[in-house]
Parts: structure tokens; sequence; C-alpha cells
């Protein structure tokens, strides 16, 4: 290209060489077979794609907030990128519960238009592990080694999902949660064996999250219907394996496990259940949706 | 001796060629570089807070992913151009250090508020627009990393300024109530764009060292016209008023004419009584202070690491 040109260029609609990096994206779903297998409920389907689209949804959100706040330039960078995987992550999949539903919402009318207790995702997503006041950097890593650790074993199993769609995401999923996972692990063991504060941070870091852990591994009914027609992953199933990657981190860091347990949960609308996959969620949740949604829902009729 | 390395140096400079971190240079040439090149550095980490202020409430998912790489590439603008000035003995904490404390500056534009979703738009059009016009011609500036350094830059930048203007041009297809958006955007923005190019010929200092040195190429007011002539064509392509009344074309120069910038709003700005100049830096300055500790232990545990290395 021609840098003496490069600010004309934009008048110009077809032309490529302007682009850092070409157009010639590749898409991890083309050409694969987007018919729901024939033995699979379709609405136990297009759930399961919620649920995992907004575990990823979220998240991202919140990692989001981290943009221009982090400790170092270097941070900056891998929390974004690490956002922006987990935003693609969720725009596979809220499409294809949309396409599956069928009642023409694409992934904006799902992020954007849906109430608090229409949202699927695990609390563990959602909780202000910083930089708001709920949480500092040690938090955010805790909540971040403790997510991926888990989405990368479900992930991985996922993979073989006789939902081709479900299994491609799946397999692009896996290389980035590789090294979400590896990125939290690093830095668990810098803090752990940092300084004495940051020690002390990453202790408390971990404590607060560990509460939302158990529900990472508690099967909502829609995944058990599912995972028995070998489409999605029964999430107990995960937990020996997670465990022992987390036990494995913490123990280079020679951080102990924490001891804290889990917290009593309240029961959901029409008596659902009692957790985010049922649509019950924390207090923080409504202020970070209706951050999310604030501009989408105030322009109706607007083309973005 | 020193008259000999300075004769070669104004030969490879005259040339067109190259200086490298290894070669002789002058100490002002040197000093110039660094504060250039730091200054442009902090512009990219400052410039990262008036888009990032909308990344939590873009509203598509696709705008959101967009907006967070852009934010994103700012950041690794940064970096590299602080490893830049690090090729000529400066120091990124130091740096950060000055820039936190006042000593050195940043991209005025950067002190004004980002009002509406559509700034983000306009931001990326004109303000990345003005960007590149500054920097296009850096790309052969004489000195080796930041001339490549710009060319990495400009090339993301091009990429920015295309997706802003993208925004403008589907908001400008949607409601009234966009359009309406995207106006008022291009009122606020299009004189402190102007004023990116900086002051007047004749009050701007620097200018003729810094022309000989080849570290900058053409004179503020020359790519304040060019940026105007650009800007013209595509502001009517998009249908919005630029908000300058003496704004039109003459035959005879080949150029548009257009107004003076309010330079003393420009003063004000660059002295800190912009109406974010505050904002920014106490942002700039908490982040670095709240992360104290992470980069501590993360110096500390390297620290450990090595002395269990060298003992094994």
């Amino acid at each position: 290209m021609s840098f003496d040109n490069a600010y004309e260029a934009i008048m110009e609609g077809s032309d490529e060489t302007h682009w850092a990096f070409g157009t010639g994206f590749t898409d991890a779903l083309s050409g694969v077979d987007r018919a729901v297998p024939s033995d699979v409920d379709s609405g136990d389907l297009a759930t399961y794609c919620l649920m995992l689209g907004d575990d990823a949804l979220v998240l991202s959100q919140r990692l989001s907030e981290w943009c221009s706040r982090a400790p170092e330039l270097e941070e900056d960078v891998a929390l974004a990128n690490i956002a922006l995987d987990l935003l693609g992550q969720a725009r596979m999949l809220l499409t294809r519960a949309g396409e599956i539903e069928g009642a023409g919402r694409d992934e904006d009318a799902l992020a954007y238009l849906r109430e608090e207790h229409e949202f699927r995702n695990v609390q563990l997503s959602e909780v202000d592990c910083g930089p708001g006041p709920g949480g500092d950097f040690a938090t955010t890593i805790a909540r971040l080694l403790v997510f991926s650790s888990w989405r990368l074993a479900l992930s991985q199993r996922l993979v073989s999902s006789r939902d081709p769609v479900l299994a491609a995401v799946a397999a692009k999923a896996v290389k980035e949660l590789a090294y979400q996972r590896d990125h939290a692990a690093q830095w668990t063991i810098r803090l752990g064996d940092g300084t004495e504060y940051s020690r002390e941070r990453m202790i408390a870091g971990l404590d607060r999250v560990w509460p939302f852990t158990d529900e990472l591994f508690t099967a909502h009914p829609v995944e058990t219907r599912l995972a028995a027609v070998g489409v999605a992953v029964d999430p107990a199933t995960l937990r020996s394996e997670v465990d022992g990657v987390l036990d494995t981190v913490l123990g280079a860091a020679s951080l102990d496990r924490p001891t804290v347990g889990s917290l009593s949960t309240v029961v959901g609308r029409d008596g659902a259940g009692r957790g985010g996959r049922d649509g019950v969620h924390t207090e923080a949740f409504g202020y970070l949706i209706a951050e999310m949604q604030h501009i989408a829902r105030s322009m109706p009729g607007a083309t973005w | 001796m020193d008259e000999e390395l300075q004769r070669e140096f104004d030969r490879v400079v005259a040339a067109e060629q190259r200086i490298e971190p290894r070669d002789w240079m002058p100490e002002g040439y040197r000093r110039t570089l660094i504060r250039q090149i730091a200054q442009h550095a902090h512009s990219e980490i400052i410039g990262m807070q008036p888009e990032g202020n909308w990344i939590t409430r873009a509203p598509s998912l696709r705008r959101k992913a967009i907006l967070l790489a852009k934010v994103q590439d700012e950041a690794g603008h940064g970096l590299y151009l602080y490893a830049a000035t690090e090729t000529l003995g400066a120091d990124r904490e130091d740096l950060t250090q000055k820039l936190i404390n006042g000593r050195q500056k940043y991209s005025s534009i950067f002190n004004y508020p980002t009002l509406s979703f559509a700034d983000v738009g306009v931001i990326g059009w004109l303000v990345d627009g003005a960007a590149i016009c500054n920097q296009v011609p850096l790309c052969r500036t004489s000195y080796g990393p930041y001339a490549r350094a710009m060319i990495r830059v400009c090339k993301e930048e091009s990429f920015h300024q295309r997706q802003g203007y993208e925004l403008l041009m589907t908001m400008m297809r949607g409601t009234e109530a966009q359009r309406r958006q995207v106006q008022d955007a291009v009122d606020r923005w299009w004189w402190p764009s102007l004023m990116m190019f900086g002051p007047p010929d004749d009050a701007s200092s620097n200018t003729e060292q810094s022309m000989a040195w080849r570290i900058k190429r053409h004179t503020n007011d020359e790519l304040r016209q060019k940026f105007v002539d650009m800007s013209v064509p595509q502001a009517d392509k998009l249908g919005v008023t630029l908000p300058d009344p003496e704004l039109r074309w003459n035959a005879e120069r080949g150029h548009h004419d257009f107004g003076t910038p309010d330079w003393d709003e420009f003063w004000r700005v660059v002295k800190g009584d912009g109406p974010c100049n505050a904002q920014r830096v106490a942002h700039r300055r908490k982040s670095h202070d709240d992360g104290a500790w992470v980069r501590e232990a993360a110096t500390a545990h390297a620290a450990k690491r090595a002395a269990k290395e060298s003992a094994a």
C-alpha cells in the first residue's frame, strides 16, 4: 500500500490493501452443518447455547471493565484479548440459540433485550471481581483461573458433541481457553509467591470467588437431558479434572485450597431452581446488564 | 572526532537513510525524539480512555468487539512506541511518571469528552484521520525504530478510521435521532481535530530543526490543509455539515479555504484547562498506582525464581 494514500482509502469500498491484516478472517463455523440432530430437543439445545453464550458474554463484559485500568500495559492488552475471545464465543453461541429458537432473535436481541431472569449464566461470571469495589486484580485472576479451567475442560469434551455447531465452537474455544488458563495460572503463581501483600490479595481473591464454584459442577435438567443424547456435558463429571488442575496451580503458588463453602441460595421464578442457570442472579447483575443494554434500549429502531 | 561523526550523521539524514540505535547522534536529536515519541506513546495510552468509556455500553455485540479491539490496539501502539524510546536510552517507568506528574504532554484532543456513541465513530473518522495525516510522513522519518513503528501504527490507524467512518455511515442510514447524534458529534470534534496539527506555522517553535532532522516532514499548516481537503468530500458523502461558515472551495489555490480555529481555546487546553485534562491524568495515575503492588509482586517472583535457578 502507498502510505501517502492511507487516508484516502476510506472513500473506497472494496479495496483490501489498506486493512492491516486483510479481511480474510477464518469463520469457525464455515461449512458446518447447522441442522439440529433429529433426536435432540431443540428447546433444550437453544437453552444450552444461551447458558454457555451468557457465561462468555457476561465475563467478557466484566473483563472489559479493566480496559485502561490494568496494572501494566501488557495486561491491558491481555485482558482485552481474553474479553474479545469470550465475546467471540458468546456471539456464535447466542446466534445459534436464536437460530434454533426460530423466533427471529439475533445475537443482539438476545444480549440487549432480555431481562435479568432470562440470562442463564453461572453467577461466577457476573460477580464484581474488580476493578470495581468487589475485588482487585488478584480477585479477577482468581475468577479467571477457576472459570477458564472449568470452561476449558467443558469445551474439550464438547469438541465431540453430536451437535456440529457446538463442536465447532468448542474446537475454536479450546485454543483460546488454554491461553486464558495459562495466563491466569501464571499470575496466580506470581502473586502467590511474589510479596507478602500480593499473597494476601491472592488468598482473599480465591476466598471471594470460591463460594461460586459449586454451581459450575451442578447439572441443570437441560444439561442432564442433552448429556444423555451426547450433545452436552454433565458438568458434575468435570469436577475431579478441574480440581486436579486447580490443585496443581495452587500448589505451584504455595497456596492452600480455600475452605469457604458455597452460599445458600434463593428460589427463582415459578420455582424454576436456584442458580444462574435458572435465571437467578446476584444483586450486581442488574447493574451490569443495565449498563450493557442502556443505549440499545434507549434508541429503539436504531441500526448499529 | 565529533565533527566527523556529525558529518556522517548529517549525510545519512540528508540521504534519506536511517539512523539506528547504535549510531552516533547529536544529543538534541536524541532528546527531541524521546520527547516526540513519548508524547505519541502517552497519547495512545490516554486515548484509550475517551473511547474505552463506551466499551461496556456499545449498542451491538459487533460494535463492542470492534471498539474493544481498537482500544486494545492503542495499548499495543503505546507499548511499541515506549519500546522505541527505550532504544534511545529512555525508561518506560520514568516516562510514565512524567506523564502522570504532568511534566510530559499528550495530544490535547483527548482532553475533550465523548458524549454519545457517535463520538466513537467521529473519533475514528476525524481524530484518527488527523493522526494518520500527521503520522504517514513519519513512516519515512530518519530514526529507524520510530519509522518502523509508525508503519505498523499507520496500518492499524487506517483500519480504525475506516471502522469509524463505517459506523457513522450506518448511523446516518438509521433513525433521525442517530443522525442528530452524528451531527452533534461532528460539531464538537471538527475544530479540536484541526487543532491536532498544532499551532500555525508562524507560532510553532520546533518546526525548523525537526524538519532538518527529518523527524518532521511537513509543516503544521500544510498538514492541516491536507486534512481539510480530504475531509470535505467525506463529510459530503456522509451527509453531515462541517461547522465552519467560511469553508469553501478555492479554485485558484486548488484547496479549500477555511476558518481559523479558536487558538485561545487550544492554548487553554494545552495548558491544562481543557474539559478533561485533570480527569484523564488522574485516571492514568490511579491505574498506575493501583497496579504498583502487582508489578512489585511480578518483580519479586522473578527475582526469587532467578535465585532458585542459579542455586540449582
